[in-house]
């Protein structure tokens, strides 16, 4: 058996301490790019743009991941839908760096996940606690990241799905032996996944944050939470200066743990994204709890 | 018995924790650097993994590119992957070579910036007996007549030396068997 941890997730290893920004246009990744994000998310809409719009939200247009991936030289992800294997085939076909299997979208499946082991292309997938997130690394995902409530620019969801993993993986580490088969089916998450917990008291891939994130302190505060990058959707484009708040959430994420840096950061911003209140979204319109 | 040597691993993005074990493992201390006294304080470093782009900039707004440059001029410094982009003399953007990226020159070698190809060209190879990725790698394309090459790669040198500078297109520090033989290769270099 191979030593090297795979290259998946070493891809993964390699943006860890940055910001991954979600763009729609060529454009966009560009500013993104020069603001220093170590990768792009390629969308058609930002999330709270899909939130508003309503409707069904499918993969992006494939001219339009293909217009990003030309026009900046760091990775591209691109999102498809819970389940729609043949969209996360077509974006391998298009050869995107890492693949979203994203709540953002509309599901496909209602009860299974893609079977992500499958491909050549990483996956990186969303997760509200321990049990989801080993159940998609089971499947494949090489990255996992909180799912947040996206495009709400409220960072409660994010950091509720946080606090969650680490006390779960705080709890498994003080089991017995004994009691980690009880905890693997209480957690719904395979066994084998569960004894490295024990072992390791982390993932055994890297665990990003996303969701909700609107400015630098958000950033922080998922940093110093156990998060090793962040991903920011709605947050950068939809603020009154994008170019201004993504070097600024940039440079808060890298000195995440100075509150000098990041309060140099959150200065002269002007406005982040107005938000939403979460309980003013009803129960079915919630994306986080889409994912089985 | 002299000190071990302390090993700073540039700490401002990419892969830095994975280089902890390698480095204990060889002989050195680990430490994650990201400020001018930091620099300061590390007899040795490693450019790590991640995005050259995203670093430079980082180096840019921070206003350490002073500070770092005065301290690679006199200390050992390893450049992996986005970290020996930092380390060559002419950096293209892509195999189009119509665009440059800054970088601090430490060595006489021309890299084009991810000239393996995306990460669905990512793949792991055997160096020096040892298995080594290639994530998104950049090419080393040419190198001056007396930059050591140590190691070639599909018929291209990955592995270079010169004085107390090293470089590598691949990443030694995600297999875990410790320390690497390149990590072993550059503690050596840091006890001389």
């Amino acid at each position: 058996m191979s030593n090297v941890i795979n290259l998946k997730t070493g891809l993964a290893e390699m943006l860890k301490g940055g910001v991954i920004m979600d763009v729609v246009t060529a454009d966009q990744a560009k500013i993104a790019e020069d603001a220093g994000a170590v990768a792009v998310m390629a969308l058609e809409r930002v999330p709270s743009e899909i939130r508003a719009a309503g409707g069904v939200a499918r993969m992006s247009p494939p001219e339009l991941v293909a217009q990003i991936m030309e026009s900046v030289s760091i990775p591209v992800m691109a999102k498809c839908r819970i389940g729609h294997f043949a969209e996360a085939q077509v974006l391998e076909a298009i050869g995107v760096d890492y693949i979203d299997e994203s709540e953002v979208l509309t599901p496909a499946d209602e009860d299974y996940h893609i079977e992500k082991h499958a491909f050549k292309v990483p996956f990186v997938c969303g997760a509200k606690n321990l049990g989801e997130a080993l159940r998609r690394i089971g499947e494949g995902a090489a990255l996992m990241r909180t799912k947040g409530e996206p495009g709400t620019g409220n960072i409660v969801e994010a950091v509720r799905h946080l606090r969650a993993l680490n006390q779960a993986m705080r709890r498994v580490q003080l089991l017995d032996d004994a009691e980690l088969m009880t905890e693997a089916k209480n957690l719904g998450a395979p066994y084998e996944l569960v004894k490295m917990i024990k072992k390791d008291g982390k993932l055994p891939v890297p665990n990003f944050a996303a969701g909700g994130i609107a400015t630098p302190a958000d950033a922080a505060l998922c940093m110093q939470l156990g998060a090793e990058t962040v991903f920011v959707g709605s947050g950068i484009f939809k603020s009154e200066n994008p170019a201004k708040f993504a070097k600024a959430i940039v440079k808060a994420t890298a000195h995440y743990n100075d509150p000098k840096m990041v309060l140099e950061a959150s200065k002269g911003l002007g406005m982040a994204m107005s938000g939403i209140e979460i309980s003013k979204i009803e129960e079915p319109m919630r994306m986080a709890n889409r994912g089985w | 018995m002299p000190r071990k040597p302390i090993v700073g691993v540039l700490a401002l993005q990419g892969c830095v924790d994975r280089h902890k074990p390698h480095i204990e493992a060889a002989g050195g201390t680990f430490r994650a650097v990201k400020t001018a006294a930091d620099f300061d304080a590390a007899d040795a470093f490693i450019l790590p993994g991640g995005e050259s782009t995203t670093m430079l900039k980082l180096i840019e707004v921070f206003g350490l590119w002073d500070a770092l440059a005065r301290n690679f001029a006199a200390k050992p410094v390893w450049g992996i992957c986005a970290g020996s982009i930092l380390m060559a003399q002419t950096v293209y953007v892509d195999g189009s070579k119509t665009q440059q990226q800054k970088s601090f020159g430490l060595m006489p070698f021309t890299v084009v910036r991810n000239g393996y190809g995306r990460q669905l060209d990512s793949h792991t190879a055997m160096i020096d007996g040892y298995e080594v990725s290639f994530i998104r790698a950049p090419v080393f394309e040419s190198a001056a007549h007396d930059v050591n090459v140590k190691a070639m790669h599909e018929g291209r040198a990955a592995w270079i030396s010169k004085g107390l500078y090293m470089a590598s297109a691949f990443h030694p520090e995600l297999t875990m068997v410790y320390p690497s033989p390149m990590h072993r290769e550059f503690l050596a270099l840091c006890a001389q």
